[in-house]
């Protein structure tokens, strides 16, 4: 029963919230976004927060990372430094157009919203919602809005800026986007961003997006990302997480794909407490291709847990769903991937696999691969598998002279390489490899601006 | 051609159901309803020791405090419970001369289902344990089978003859605070079989069970029991079928299973309840917990079922695998058709070192029907060099229907392997025409690949079943291939 | 026997055939040959009644009888038999199990009783040995798992079962090496008699040292534009389909 009570005061403490500070929340944002919050707080008050338990969270426990009294900032950044002089991505030889997030929030170098080299229009979403109304009016919040998860609520009740990148019709562009998503801050802070992303009739982008933690505190991200690809856009799109371990991301992505379209997504669990991704796509016309592939190497008292959930609503949509893990110590993790074939999705093609490695036995590794399928004249299949690495390949290294240690961790390297090999971006393919292969040696494997010493 | 496919497909999948007739015999009923003095009044009935009806009364008081459950993809209407029969059981006429003779409408019902109960009738190597409603009409080769100590009777029996026994084991599977059904079975549980196989002894033939529901209104509930002691062998067949009705009826069954050190149990399922007319009317509600542990070490326990009835079913046949070096198997092959709805898997919680499962399910769509495999593997820290080999097929026929796959699986030993595979197909055109071309009509080419699709299980069912449950396949998809 | 008349077919909108007649006597072996998508395969399909084409004009008579007229199983069970360029895998259907069904519904057809299990075996024991099939083949699911050879032997295997009047081999040549070919052959010219007849459709010539046809046919985008004696096939070998291209303009 106090389960009941805690929930009720967990979903009553954020409604308080948005009774108390809602004029100070829409000042500092942007009216087209304000215009969703009063919709999304009954939402809320209907859905609550996700009970531990329930199908979709079966082993995520959201109210232990919401128990925190984390501060929430609704004004302007109190960070004073400039994030400039304390952060350079360092990877090598990755050429990419660099924005800012810090602590939910655009960071603004002067340029609200810019024109980068090759046509991409990107900066920050409250501003490009004044900017483009019409664009922001279309997309924003159509993606989500049908989500049953009171998290996502929360975030379009509260979100007030994030990043807006748009890429116009026809246009390509080779060169990435990179979006870092910063927390630093002087207290245990909870910030909700929210981004949108738009590819437009056959164009062309990629995007990488970084998270980093850059200070010892507490921090708690629950953020919400749109992706509209147009009739025949590609997209790429690589999230590495690589925040410290005191610090807990939800992370909810809605991508949208009309015909033709492409979209490949890759996240890379690098390091953090806590992390739950939620990924939804919808193949909303033919011939769309989604490949969505996942990496999580996790260690100590880690949990990272992925739910994704393909929604094939058009005939001759192809997706393919590869999540694989490393799990040591005492870490945890959960899989769960859903593919829907609805009725008319004739000669869908859809696959899922889920492989996991746990190298302790105090390592917990759930695996949920769901198939819900409507329609006869399809191919689909899913497979998982949990075990430790492969003993006859074990033996074949180490009857080449290969030493015990050595052999696993090639092994595990070569594991890891089948999901990293879809991204698109070769210097970030390079970069991951190695940042892997360093963290599979229990070398830090943080970025190396990185303050924290994580663990 | 594709026309003639869907006509094909709609001529063999709307097949009648062959055991649909009812018995028109009197019935000592009770009044509908659900309460403590209902089940008083039950275990008066039947006779029972005090122990019993306390342990009934345990059940109801706990089954008030719960609710069904919803997680499983089904679209259950509200049952009123108050609506049932809770017990009910043809009258014998009286002139028998002896206890073991029964009624001859009875026999002559068993007879029409294809299950002779005279013995020199029967197939030899088969006894069985014939229930209609809520009671046990008759055990046949009982006293061949007590030569060896073997004990096969109707559970009430057992409660009266073997009451350590079944205080002992009673419960101790599926604890009647298990789950929604569970409960109720507990509380209201008619009969069904006891089975107990001394150490060391191999059982010499198949053990059966035949299940029929005949009254109108009422629930079934029957609870079975086998316990194999240590290095003993028993294989075990249950069968169930039920007059066609417009009303749904309910069936809440708990099946137990025991296997101490060495031994090996056998259970195997056709069920063929009645499905509901093509149109969703009516059929059988089917809630069943059937659970086994593998208790002692190299012990096993192998569930194989074909599922082609009930309205709606909701079954998980599951293993515990507590000893060292046990197995725990579960063949499944579920065809829904029409409006009818599955749920069933299985469950395996691996807690003994170099416990192993194997999990092959065979799930078979038509009609306008939902089928989803649910499973659980569940590896617990002890449980050393576990390994799991799942593998899940779904089979649609049509475009109207539903196969869906939730496996659970749930690891929390490094040095377990646990692989599950599941595909989702249709029957190829290319595999019917090349049929086709060798001269095989479309029908049998269904038939043919069908079965061959359905084959590593039925493999599994004794020589009497699996012949049935071929032709069963056959009948129940009747006019559905598409 | 078969009487093929201006036969016009087409794939989704596409035309395959553009017009193809063919006559095959009791007796006779014909050989068509012909460069990759000329259309040899679409023909074998249409004469087995493969839905995948539709049949837009001219016509197929078959012992005076329309064909087109007929469902695919009909048609076996009046002896037509089509040895698959690419034999389809029955999972968990025994060759056996499928074997007898065909046997003995084509019995059913002719009036037959049905073979008991042991004529059956040993008509199977004779016949692998006929074509030289590995008898574990027998023993495992339809084609699953076998390899190339393996299911072009099984198809061979299965006409000497089936004992065809009229066999369309496609392509039973692609893919084998010359062991497996002679035995291919060889199973061919075995059941060779003055009352049934064969198709042989073939890339290559190669196959042709071992069957030896009555007639060559060139088919060639949809037409068959030249047929002659054997003779045509070892000239093709010697000029390849270059022969066609230039005969496309001099015909």
């Amino acid at each position: 029963m106090s389960t009941i009570a805690e929930k009720k005061s967990l979903t009553d403490q954020f409604l308080n919230l948005y009774r108390d500070r809602a004029d100070e929340i829409s000042a500092n944002s942007a009216p087209l976004l304000n215009t969703h919050r009063d919709f999304a707080v009954k939402r809320l008050g209907q859905l609550g927060f996700p009970v531990k338990g329930s199908e979709e969270y079966r082993y995520a426990d959201i109210e232990s990372v919401f128990r925190n009294d984390l501060e929430k900032q609704f004004g302007e950044n109190k960070v004073s430094i400039d994030i400039r002089d304390i952060f350079h991505c360092d990877v090598p030889d990755l050429d990419t157009n660099l924005l800012l997030l810090v602590n939910g929030r655009y960071y603004n170098d002067g340029q609200l919203i810019k024109e980068l080299p090759g046509g991409i229009i990107a900066g920050s979403l409250a501003e490009a919602s004044r900017k483009y109304p019409d664009i922001i009016e279309k997309h924003y919040n159509n993606y989500a809005i049908g989500s049953k998860d009171g998290l996502v609520a929360l975030n379009t009740a509260f979100a007030q800026d994030g990043i807006f990148i748009y890429v116009p019709k026809g246009v390509k562009v080779e060169k990435p986007v990179q979006v870092v998503n910063i927390m630093i801050s002087d207290n245990d802070l909870m910030a909700q961003h929210r981004n949108l992303f738009i590819a437009e009739k056959d164009s062309e982008m990629k995007i990488v997006v970084c998270d980093h933690s850059l200070s010892a505190q507490r921090f708690l991200t629950n953020s919400v990302n749109e992706v509209y690809t147009a009739e025949g856009a590609q997209v790429s799109l690589t999230r590495i997480q690589n925040e410290h371990n005191g610090s807990a991301q939800i992370t909810h992505s809605f991508s949208h794909q009309e015909t033709r379209s492409r979209l490949s997504a890759s996240t890379i669990s690098l390091h953090g407490g806590f992390i739950r991704n939620n990924l939804f796509v919808t193949l909303n016309g033919e011939h769309a291709e989604n490949q969505s592939t996942g990496l999580y190497l996790s260690d100590k008292g880690q949990y990272i847990d992925n739910f994704v959930h393909i929604d094939h609503a058009s005939a001759n949509c192809f997706s393919n769903q590869l999540y694989k893990g490393v799990l040591d110590d005492y870490a945890s993790g959960s899989f769960t991937g859903r593919i829907l074939v609805r009725r008319d999705a004739q000669k869908t093609n859809a696959y899922q696999s889920n492989n996991n490695i746990l190298l302790t036995d105090d390592a917990k590794m759930y695996s949920h691969p769901q198939l819900e399928i409507y329609a006869d004249d399809v191919k689909c299949s899913h497979g998982s598998t949990m075990g430790q690495l492969d003993e006859s390949a074990l033996f074949y290294l180490r009857s080449r002279g290969i030493n015990h240690r050595e052999s696993r961790l090639l092994l595990m390297f070569a594991f890891a390489h089948e999901v990293i090999q879809n991204i698109k971006v070769p210097a970030l393919q390079e970069r991951i490899d190695d940042l892997v292969n360093k963290r599979l040696r229990g070398e830090l494997s943080r970025c190396n601006n990185c303050a924290m010493q994580c663990g | 051609m594709q026309k003639e496919q869907d006509q094909i497909l709609g001529d063999l999948t709307s097949g009648e159901y062959k055991y649909g007739f009812y018995t028109d015999i009197e019935q000592d009923s009770i009044a509908r309803g659900l309460s403590e003095d209902v089940i008083r009044m039950i275990s008066a009935k039947k006779n029972e020791p005090e122990f019993m009806m306390e342990f009934r009364l345990k059940a109801y008081r706990h089954w008030l405090t719960m609710k069904m459950p919803l997680w499983a993809h089904l679209n259950i209407p509200e049952i009123d419970y108050q609506d049932k029969i809770y017990y009910s059981a043809p009258k014998q006429k009286a002139k028998l001369t002896s206890l073991d003779e029964v009624d001859p409408d009875l026999l002559e019902t068993f007879n029409k289902l294809g299950i002779p109960l005279e013995e020199q009738k029967h197939l030899s190597g088969v006894a069985v344990d014939a229930v209609m409603d809520s009671v046990s009409v008759k055990t046949t080769f009982k006293e061949t089978l007590a030569e060896r100590g073997i004990i096969f009777c109707s559970f009430s029996e057992a409660v009266r003859e073997y009451p350590d026994l079944i205080k002992k084991y009673m419960g101790s599977v599926v604890p009647y605070t298990d789950n929604y059904f569970a409960a109720l079975n507990s509380a209201v549980f008619s009969d069904g079989s006891f089975c107990y196989i001394p150490k060391g002894v191999r059982c010499p033939m198949e053990l059966s069970t035949y299940f029929r529901i005949n009254a109108a209104n009422t629930g079934q509930f029957e609870r079975t029991l086998i316990v194999a002691e240590d290095n003993s062998y028993v294989s075990y067949m249950e069968g169930c079928t039920a007059p066609m009705r417009d009303e749904n009826q309910l069936h809440a069954a708990i099946v137990e299973i025991v296997a101490m050190e060495s031994a090996e149990v056998k259970y195997a399922t056709v069920q063929n309840w009645y499905p509901g007319n093509k149109e969703g009317k009516g059929g059988v509600y089917n809630f069943v917990t059937k659970r086994g542990i593998c208790k002692g070490d190299n012990s096993k326990i192998s569930w194989t079922q074909v599922e082609t009835g009930s309205a709606i079913t909701w079954k998980y046949p599951s293993c515990i695998l507590r000893g060292k070096n046990t197995t725990g198997e579960f063949y499944s092959v579920a065809v829904t058709n029409n409006h009818q709805q599955a749920d069933t898997g299985t469950k395996m919680i691996h807690i003994g070192e170099n416990s192993k499962s194997i999990i092959v399910s065979k799930g078979i769509s038509a009609g306008v029907s939902n089928n989803s495999y649910r499973g659980l593997v569940k590896v617990l820290p002890g449980a050393q060099n576990a390994r799991n080999f799942s593998q899940c097929d779904s089979l649609l026929l049509g475009d109207k229907c539903g196969a869906h796959t939730f496996p659970y699986i749930e690891s929390g030993n490094q040095s377990a392997i646990i692989e599950h595979e599941a595909t989702t197909s249709k029957i190829g055109e290319d595999q019917i025409f090349y049929c086709n071309q060798r001269g095989i009509a479309t029908e049998d080419a269904i038939g043919l690949i069908i079965n061959g699709y359905a084959k590593e299980v039925l493999n599994k069912l004794p020589m009497e079943f699996a012949v049935e449950a071929q032709k069963l396949l056959q009948i129940s998809l009747e006019g559905s291939v598409g | 026997m078969l009487v093929i008349k201006d036969l016009v077919a087409s794939i989704e909108g596409l035309k395959i055939l553009k017009g193809v007649s063919l006559e095959v006597k009791a007796g006779e072996v014909h050989a068509i040959m012909g460069p990759n998508g000329s259309g040899k395969s679409t023909l074998a399909s249409i004469l087995a009644g493969r839905d995948l084409f539709s049949v837009d004009s001219g016509s197929i008579m078959y012992n005076g009888e329309n064909l087109l007229d007929k469902s695919p199983e009909e048609r076996a069970k009046e002896g037509l038999f089509l040895g698959f360029q690419y034999p389809i895998e029955i999972p968990g259907v025994s060759m056996v199990n499928f074997m007898k069904t065909a046997i003995n519904e084509m019995r059913k057809h002719r009036g037959e009783k049905p073979l008991s299990a042991s004529e059956f075996l040993k008509k199977m024991r004779e016949k692998k040995e006929l074509v030289e099939i590995d008898s574990s083949l027998t023993n495992r699911s339809v084609n699953e798992g076998f390899s190339g050879g393996e299911k072009k032997k099984n198809e061979i295997f299965q006409m000497a079962m089936l004992e065809p009047k009229l066999a369309i081999l496609d392509e039973t040549d692609s893919g084998l090496d010359i062991d497996a070919l002679k035995v291919v052959a060889r199973g061919v010219n075995n059941l060779k008699s003055p009352d049934s007849a064969t198709i042989v459709i073939t890339h290559y010539q190669r196959l042709l040292d071992y069957i030896v046809p009555d007639f060559v046919h060139i088919l060639y985008r949809g037409r068959i534009v030249r047929s002659g004696g054997k003779e045509l096939a070892v000239l093709l070998e010697e000029k390849g389909y270059e022969l066609i291209r230039q005969g496309e303009v001099n015909l």
